[in-house]
């Protein structure tokens, strides 16, 4: 459809402060990542005081908490471990996400060097660059990630095909129908008598 | 108490509601004995004699005490902390299609903020002609419209991927609400800050994110976002609740929950998808071979038995049932669907509420007769695109076990000869 001519002449114009203040996001090409540099060294040093109570000391996972590093090569294992360096495809969304939402509870606190420096950490933690690594804007591209290839785009609707169906089948299904698993011996839901707690 | 009396003469009130329905209580049984009556039709009661409460006593209600089971949930174990947590809406207790937006389910990744009307703003950018700053009054001014759509969390019966976990609809299917929404449509926005700048739209994009720390930021290809995208700053008659976006909120009809960002602060208009951590790291698909799905916006058809269920059993016994659920597609309107009681060998077309509207959830039930059998109860919808929902072997098949989200199985309910029910998987 063609786009409206006419406008309300509604909200006012962003000014270039206000759109910096707030357009932060960093594209897999570098766009919207500022200028700044961080080596593992110091990384090191910030991820221990802002993000390891959480993240751990080596960014394997505290508890519950996220693991940023391990798990190579098992996303095809019956658990797979999905951190940054076997499942994330882009170094991009690790800045961007850092830079914005981290650490939990004290987001957009990092200086841009400082994410650098933790991001330079992280994949020092993940066995992908050695110990004296400092990444910047510069060699930011230059970064492989294991896992890059790893994503195909939504293809239900070629590799589900069947589950268009012209007649479901509405009687004589099938032969016999035997439990094969049961909730209540798991038995991880909440007792009911909590929710009025 | 029963009542609460207002006003200059209550004492003598109370103590002969009081006096009659000690009285009531004990003569009923003898009353009961010998007429067979029921003391609840025979003896007057204390509602049907003294008064009830004043309309300035409660200036917003809450459900009565009686349904204090008809509440929001949360399952401690599935995640670190409740801040970047879910819980889950009581469909099992729930009829019609609205849900109540006081007990529609949450998912926050750092919390729910509280953004006042007077503080929020909503900036347009990126390949615009003019980035704009909107205030709430201000989006108040544009021609409105109302949609009724669902939002499901991606994540919905996710855990049920390896086998029968949850045991009750809430907790298995129960990341979904769906709401009559007020507001406008993202394409008369994009238009106010003109999109000539972006050249063909064919090829390009908009990264929306939200106000909190967590910003929730996703990308949404131009095509969808000109189609149904939908600014909302009301739902089911007023306005949002905190935990729901208050002031506004993304609705993306059809399209995974994550998607519908909460506290909608930012649109951009870009030239390629930001690949966001939420479209990368989450709602992601793994499959068997250890590849993932990204991009998998569409929530397929699907549907629930919501009574009976385990949370929800049969306590009348043998005789006539109603069996009800609910169904939806992100693909289109539901068109039918069909129960089974014996676990799928042979299937009843169920009646529907009313027609199936666009990505919207439908009621449906099967009136049945119960004779106390053991019961393997199914629900199967079947939407406008003709797509029918699969068996979870069937889903397996093309997707293993580590999906995480977009489990749309077809569920089953072991209903026993006591009425009680259980989550099962059955061959």
């Amino acid at each position: 459809a063609p786009v409206r001519a006419e406008k309300y002449g509604l909200g006012r114009a962003a000014t270039p402060e206000e759109i910096a203040a707030w357009d932060l996001d960093v594209s897999p090409d570098g766009t919207g990542l500022p200028e700044g540099r961080g080596d593992v060294f110091t990384g090191e040093e910030l991820f221990a005081d802002t993000c390891a109570v959480c993240h751990g000391d080596f960014a394997e996972g505290v508890g519950n908490w996220p693991k940023l590093a391990g798990g190579q090569d098992t996303l095809d294992h019956e658990d797979p471990v999905k951190t940054v360096g076997s499942y994330w495809p882009y170094l991009s969304t690790v800045w961007d996400y850092v830079n914005r939402s981290m650490p939990f509870g004290n987001a957009q606190s990092l200086t841009p060097d400082e994410v650098y420096a933790i991001v330079a950490y992280i994949l020092y933690s993940n066995d992908l660059v050695d110990d004296s690594f400092e990444l910047s804007n510069e060699n930011f591209l230059d970064v492989e990630m294991p896992n890059a290839d790893g994503f195909i785009i939504d293809d239900r609707e070629t590799a589900e095909a069947h589950f268009w169906k012209a007649a479901p089948c509405m009687s004589g299904c099938k032969d016999s129908v035997e439990i094969t698993m049961r909730a209540a011996v798991l038995d991880v839901t909440p007792e009911e008598s909590a929710a009025a707690a | 108490m029963t009542e609460s009396l207002k006003g200059a003469k209550p004492s003598r009130r109370q103590f002969l509601t009081g006096a009659a329905a000690a009285g009531a209580g004990a003569v009923a049984a003898g009353a009961t004995a010998a007429a067979g009556g029921d003391p609840m039709i025979e003896q007057v009661q204390d509602w049907a004699q003294a008064t009830g409460e004043g309309v300035d006593a409660t200036p917003y209600g809450l459900p009565i005490e009686f349904e204090g089971d008809v509440v929001r949930r949360n399952v401690e174990w599935l995640t670190a902390d409740t801040i970047s947590s879910i819980n889950f809406t009581p469909i099992h207790a729930l009829d019609g299609t609205i849900t109540p937006q006081g007990c529609a389910f949450e998912r926050h990744h750092s919390g729910a903020i509280e953004l006042k009307k007077e503080d929020y703003r909503l900036m347009i950018n990126g390949l615009v002609d003019t980035p704009l700053v909107f205030t709430y009054a201000d989006l108040e001014r544009f021609p409105r419209e109302n949609h009724v759509y669902f939002c499901e969390c991606a994540a919905n019966t996710g855990m049920e991927w390896a086998g029968a976990q949850l045991n009750g609809a809430q907790f298995t299917h129960g990341m979904i609400h769906n709401m009559e929404y007020s507001g406008v449509p993202l394409r008369t926005l994009l238009e106010e800050a003109g999109l000539g700048a972006a050249g063909d739209l064919k090829d390009k994009w908009i990264y929306v994110e939200g106000a909190d720390a967590s910003g929730n930021g996703r990308s949404i290809p131009m095509e969808k976002a000109l189609d149904d995208v939908f600014v909302a700053f009301k739902a089911n008659g007023e306005a949002l609740r905190k935990e729901h976006g208050y002031p506004v909120r993304l609705v993306v009809p059809g399209w995974e929950g994550n998607l519908w960002i909460k506290w909608l602060r930012r649109i951009e208009v870009t030239s390629q998808p930001v690949q966001s951590r939420e479209e990368t790291s989450k709602y992601t698909d793994t499959l068997a071979d250890g590849t993932s799905r990204k991009w998998t916006w569409v929530m397929d058809a699907k549907s629930v038995v919501t009574s009976p269920s385990p949370q929800a059993p049969i306590t009348h016994g043998t005789g006539p049932l109603v069996i009800t659920g609910l169904a939806w597609s992100g693909r289109g309107a539901i068109t039918g669907v069909d129960v089974s009681v014996d676990g799928g060998k042979t299937w009843q077309e169920a009646r529907l509420g009313a027609p199936g509207t666009d990505k919207a959830l439908t009621r449906f039930y099967l009136d049945t007769e119960w004779r106390g059998e053991e019961m393997f109860l199914q629900s199967r919808a079947r939407d406008s695109s003709g797509y029918v929902q699969p068996s979870k072997a069937e889903l397996r098949e093309v997707r293993g076990l580590n999906s995480i989200y977009h489990n749309n199985c077809i569920q089953t309910w072991w209903v026993r000869p006591n009425g009680e029910a259980e989550n099962v998987e059955v061959s």
